[in-house]
């Protein structure tokens, strides 16, 4: 069901003073896809969701989105093309009111200035009214959590669980085309994973969102996951469904260790 | 904190801590000898507080053992741990407290009748021995400083066991009382006016200070209040917070009417020298509503904000006056204040461009010290030989003329009251643009970027952009600041543009509280009102010598107890102590009960 | 992984053209003064110059020799002061604005002790035993300043937002500037004349040197190396530079962190103290406001050499020193700018913005864990 190429990494690497945290991958996103990206601690894979939202620039390689290279944007750039992300330590903007932390990021999405403001201009009203549905409507995904009282709360009452899911209404308030998840599920209980994995499902079957994701329980990467990439050491070792990943040799190598004497 | 938590029973008398009643002794003792040769007794000595009995020298040194001894016995309320009720136990702390430190007082009367240390200590002298010996004798003094200490502990430690209710009217009474005193000029130049000279003469005695039954007087009312007063005025402000939708709206706009009645009318009753007060806490207010969006809003700690301050007096100066500097060519023409005021906002805005494209990148912490450096080029350019043929170098730009409010009136220096008018229109300007960027998608990116800059930036929001934008707006106000100052003074000179300026503007906006419009205008008030500018006289004359050293101390103690400011801004406070406003909601079980298994404890990084 | 890792590439946005053109300009001015001036030293009378500046007269060897000396031994002294902001950086990750102060209070205590001496007698049948009293006066005084600064304001604070501890030290440095003008008076003081044997002029190899500077760089040379060895060769060093690391992790290997953190502190309020003295004889007036400038300029120079490196604070004080008294002449009079020593610290201010431009590690690099670098 996988429609137009969206997103092409090509032979991308980085290094940080001599140790390479990524080395030559290619990898690829198509429009409406769920691609989980797996591996062990210290695999890169933050490292990655850094270089395609450009706070991290590769050392070489190219990332091409929409048909147009990604190298070299100032983050906010690569949001106002249509990628979003999330943070694996979540970090909202703890003090301004969880309203405000979904209408701040449609920033790039909107345009009044000074003017407006001051004058309060028709425009201005207009627009900030329409800042304020789109922030309430994706509030509004996540049912009764964020919304009604809360949304005068400041962010940094929220439990965990709702910081997460907070943190995913704000990427979607940028209206991305491409949503990077970096550990969706981690901290939540069973239940609360359970939930958000269906959410995720339907922020691609009602929301038209494509989605890259870093994970790792193994059972939110199985029921929603499209296609599974493996990462260790900077490169990829495996691509795939999750079966056929889950039962690749290097993967389990990767995750478990080399047998002892092997590894001497 | 409720009244409903269950107290352990007192502790007894011999249970201290001798510890901590050893250091906060020795702490006192310090304060007081460094009080006492920071020459604050002796200096103001003349400022009669009561009428014959109480001097403010005498009070410099006195509040402090009060102080001491009741913050001794005070202890940190903790959530989940026993607290003990008060007894004894926190009177004898407090009186050895005053104790120790009335011996520090009583050792340094010996020092000073035995030594003779005025050459590296300035204040080292004989009225200071005869002050601290109440002018009899050096025994005298030695057993009277001891009784003093000791007595001003223990009634401080006493505070702990009278009710709340009657320690609430005791601390009303005496800060009404020396408020009154203090705020005599004021408060005798505003009953005149109103026909109340009769009551002024009765509370105050002739040659300044309260006189003894003015006193008394001033405490009933005060007690009173505190008793009866003070609960209607809290049911009034708890009703006005349960207002909702239109009916807060009303409430909100009759308040501010209120409020722009009183400025307007205020200056009518108030003589020359309140006015010109006035005139300068305005001026301060705008520069520090202009530093407020900066670094409330947009968390830049700009040290140089007195650079926009000099460029708008030296642009107003220059073009208003006849008497700028030689090199300029002829044709420049002399304008009016306000023509020359919209070059002054574009000058500005272009400096502010100028010096923030270079360190909006920086760190926070090396833009503090780069703003800063080019806070001090600006004035040594303006103090040169170099473009002295501009500036007049230190010899300053003189003789500009005053507003001429389109040929109605000239305001200018010697009319302190049409001085305060302009000043206050502008900083009415200037509280509309900081309340409504507030709430507008300018201000929602500089709150972003101040709460986590990279964050924001992933958001796409280009903070390059935004941090210059908030420089601008800052500039801008600080830019109309430095035209009235020059118009009022009627001349700009180097040395009115110190970093020291900056300095001052930074305390007042930290002081009364980062990011919150009421909070800074609270902090000019109470700071430039009555301590004064960096050059400018407050309500308290007597104080300049103390000032600065008053702010020093204030900023310190302010970062470390009270970060969030006078009139806090409540997402400040919260991120400010999040830590143990989390903590304190975790304990209660109050962190969002919606979710079964939030942890709550846990603090996302900022 | 932090912003800061992330290498710019060609500019993009408008601020980053501007910043292109400041830096073309800079560079532009710099260099053309420079030449300006090898031409006008070449032939004074040359058409250029003389239509850029009519009164260009050129400098003579024993000038410029003069300049880079007293650039020199005035640097070295930045550098003292810039080891102790360098080393707070280097550990807490914050400027201690007040560190100025420190050295302020150390040359006014050598003023006071001086003077005393001075009055006693001693000061001229005993230079060498009173000097060394005095600094040793002066060490104390500036430690126990710096210390007791460290566990009044800053230690409460750590952990909170890194402006935090910066505001306060600026209201500490204002407190400490006027605790001196309320007990020690407002006006200038002075130190009693030195015995002529080391202020006067003495030729060394090929060069002629005051004895005070010369006594201030080698001050600072072993100095230099003392700390050095501290930090290198220690225990002690080694465990401030574990904690400079990560702060935990140095915990948690059973490494007392305040009594580190106090001994930083403590040796660069010590080398202030130091600092404070050399000041006092080399300039013979203190006054409240002595620690502002110079600490400024101190912890530019540390920036210069790159903050938490301490042979970059030093590398950075000289080279600060030396510009600011051969800038003004080499660069700003060729251009026919007057008076251009009144612009003696707009120069070092300008070369701590032109250094952060080009360079925001500094000319050596940054030597900070990577939670500071954010």
């Amino acid at each position: 069901m996988s429609g137009e190429r969206l997103l092409t990494i090509n032979n991308l690497s980085v290094t940080f003073g001599g140790l390479h945290a990524l080395r030559e991958l290619d990898f690829h996103v198509d429009e409406g896809e769920i691609v989980s990206v797996i591996g062990p601690n210290g695999a890169g894979k933050t490292t990655f969701f850094n270089m395609i939202s450009g706070m991290v620039t590769p050392t070489s390689g190219e990332i091409i989105f929409e048909n147009q290279s990604l190298i070299g944007l100032d983050p906010n750039q690569v949001t106002a093309r249509g990628i979003a992300r999330t943070f694996q330590n979540v970090r909202l903007f703890a003090n301004m009111t969880i309203l405000e932390n979904v209408m701040v990021a449609q920033h790039c999405r909107t345009k009044q200035g000074l003017w407006g403001a001051l004058f309060q201009t028709s425009s201005f009203k207009r627009e900030e009214e329409e800042i304020r549905e789109w922030g309430e409507k994706v509030l509004g995904f996540f049912g009764t959590r964020l919304v009604g009282y809360r949304l005068d709360q400041p962010a940094s009452v929220l439990s965990y669980a709702n910081r997460r899911r907070l943190e995913i209404a704000r990427a979607m308030a940028t209206k991305p085309t491409i949503l990077l998840l970096d550990e969706p599920v981690a901290g939540m209980n069973p239940k609360e994973s359970e939930e958000l994995t269906r959410l995720i499902g339907e922020l691609r079957s009602e929301w038209g969102f494509t989605i890259v994701m870093i994970e790792h329980d193994m059972g939110v990467v199985r029921d929603v996951s499209d296609r599974v990439v493996v990462l260790d050491h900077g490169e990829t070792i495996a691509q795939g469904s999750y079966e056929e990943v889950s039962t690749n040799p290097d993967v389990i190598e990767a995750y478990l260790g080399r047998p002892a004497e092997e590894a001497s | 904190m409720t009244d409903t938590t269950v107290l352990a029973p007192a502790r007894g008398v011999l249970d201290q801590d001798w510890r901590k009643i050893v250091n906060y002794g020795l702490l006192l003792a310090l304060a007081e000898v460094f009080i006492a040769l920071a020459n604050m007794p002796v200096g103001l000595d003349d400022f009669i507080l009561i009428e014959p009995i109480l001097s403010l020298g005498y009070v410099s040194l006195l509040w402090l053992p009060l102080l001491l001894g009741y913050s001794i016995g005070t202890e940190k309320v903790l959530e989940g741990v026993t607290s003990h009720a008060k007894g004894a136990r926190e009177v004898v702390a407090g009186a050895c407290v005053g104790l120790i430190g009335g011996g520090g007082v009583s050792g340094l009367v010996l020092l000073l009748d035995n030594f003779d240390l005025r050459d590296p200590l300035v204040n080292w002298s004989p009225q200071l021995l005869a002050l601290l010996a109440f002018d009899n004798g050096v025994g005298y003094g030695v057993g009277v400083w001891l009784a003093i200490g000791g007595g001003l502990g223990l009634l401080g430690g006493s505070m702990h066991l009278i009710a709340p209710l009657a320690r609430r009217v005791v601390s009303t009474m005496v800060l009404a009382v020396v408020g009154v005193a203090v705020l005599e000029t004021i408060l005798s130049d505003i009953a005149e006016d109103l026909f109340l000279e009769w009551l002024a003469d009765w509370i105050y005695f002739i040659r300044g200070g309260v006189s003894l039954h003015g006193a008394a007087t001033v405490a009933v009312v005060a007690g009173a209040y505190a008793v009866w007063g003070s609960k209607a005025v809290k049911g009034a402000k708890a009703s006005y917070q349960a207002l909702e939708g239109v009916e807060r709206k009303q409430a909100n706009k009759v308040s501010i009417a209120v409020v722009v009645a009183a400025t307007i009318l205020l200056p009518l009753v108030l003589g020359k020298i309140t006015n010109e007060l006035l005139a300068n806490v305005g001026l301060f207010l705008l520069l520090a509503l202009g530093l407020n969006i900066v670094i409330g809003l947009a968390g830049i700690l700009d040290l140089g904000y007195v650079a926009f301050f000099a460029v708008g007096g030296y642009t107003t100066a220059i073009l208003t006056s006849p008497n700028r500097g030689d090199s300029w060519p002829t044709w420049i023409p002399q304008v009016w204040w306000v023509v020359a005021l919209m070059l002054v906002i574009v000058l500005a805005g272009l400096t502010g461009l100028f010096i923030g494209a270079p360190v909006i990148r920086m760190r926070g912490d090396y833009l503090a010290i780069v703003t800063l450096g080019f806070g001090e080029i600006i004035r040594l350019l303006f103090l040169s030989d170099w473009l002295g043929g501009f500036t007049g170098g230190a010899q300053g730009v003189t003789n500009v003329p005053g507003v001429q409010v389109f040929g109605l009136a000239n305001v200018r220096g010697t009319d302190p009251r049409a001085v305060f008018y302009l000043v206050a229109f502008f900083c009415a300007i200037a509280i509309y643009v900081s309340w409504r960027l507030e709430k507008s998608r300018i201000g929602r990116a500089w709150m972003a970027v101040r709460e986590d800059e990279s964050v924001a930036e992933a958001m796409g929001i280009n903070t390059v952009n935004v941090k210059l934008l908030a420089f601008v707006v800052g500039a801008v106000l600080a830019s109309f600041s430095g035209a009235i100052f020059a118009a009022k003074v009627g001349s700009v000179f180097p040395t009115s543009f110190i970093i020291l300026v900056s300095i001052v503007i930074l305390i007042v906006v930290i002081v009364g509280g980062m990011g919150n419009i009421a909070g800074v205008v609270a902090g000019s008030v109470v700071l430039i009102g009555v301590l004064g500018g960096p050059k400018q006289p407050g309500l308290l004359q007597e104080f300049s010598e103390f000032k600065l050293l008053i702010y020093g101390a204030l900023l310190v103690w302010m970062m470390l107890k009270r970060p969030e400011g006078l009139i806090p801004n409540v997402r400040r406070t919260r991120e400010l102590h999040q830590d143990e406003f989390l903590q304190d909601a975790w304990l209660k079980g109050q962190i969002d009960e919606g979710d079964e298994t939030g942890d709550g404890g846990e603090v996302a990084p900022a | 992984m932090t912003t800061a890792m992330k290498a710019k590439a060609a500019p993009r946005t408008g601020v980053d053209w501007f910043l292109l053109l400041i830096k073309s300009v800079m560079f532009f001015f710099i260099a053309t003064g420079v030449l300006l001036f090898i031409f006008q030293q070449i032939d004074p009378g040359n058409p250029i110059a003389s239509r850029l500046n009519d009164d260009a007269t050129g400098l003579t060897a024993d000038q410029f020799e003069g300049l880079v000396i007293a650039g020199l031994s005035q640097g070295a002294m930045y550098g003292l002061i810039a080891l102790g902001y360098s080393m707070v950086y280097g550990v807490l990750g914050f400027i201690n604005f007040a560190h100025g102060e420190v050295f302020m209070v150390g040359a006014m205590t050598g003023m006071i002790t001086s003077n005393k001496l001075h009055e006693a007698g001693a000061w001229e049948s005993n230079f060498v035993p009173s000097l060394l009293f005095i600094v040793l006066l002066s060490i104390v005084v500036s430690t126990l300043t710096a210390v007791v600064m460290e566990r009044v304001a800053y230690r409460p604070l750590r952990g909170s937002p890194r402006l935090i501890p910066l505001i306060t030290s600026i209201g500490v440095s204002f407190f400490i500037q006027n605790v001196s003008v309320v007990l020690l008076g407002p006006g200038a003081k002075s130190y009693p004349a030195l015995p002529d044997w080391l202020s006067k002029k003495r030729d060394i190899w090929f060069i002629s040197i005051e004895g005070t500077r010369l006594l201030v760089v080698l001050v600072a040379a072993v100095s230099m190396v003392g700390l050095w060895y501290l930090v290198e060769r220690t225990k002690t060093g080694k465990a401030m530079r574990a904690v400079a690391e990560d702060k935990e992790i140095a915990s948690l290997m059973g490494i007392n962190v305040n009594r580190i953190i106090v001994t930083t502190f403590a040796v660069g309020g010590a080398m202030a103290g130091v600092a404070g003295i050399l000041w006092g004889i080399m300039f013979r007036s203190v006054i409240h406001t002595t620690g502002f400038l110079p600490g400024i300029k101190a912890f530019s120079a540390a920036v210069v050499g790159g903050i938490g490196n301490l042979n970059g604070a030093m590398a950075g004080g000289l080279s600060l020193g030396s510009a600011e008294a051969i800038a003004p002449l080499v660069i700003l009079e060729p251009w026919g700018v007057s008076g251009v020593s009144q612009l003696r610290d707009a120069v070092a201010f300008s070369v701590l913005i032109l250094v952060l431009l080009v360079k925001p590690t500094g000319l050596f690099g940054e030597r900070l864990s990577s939670e500071d670098r954010g």
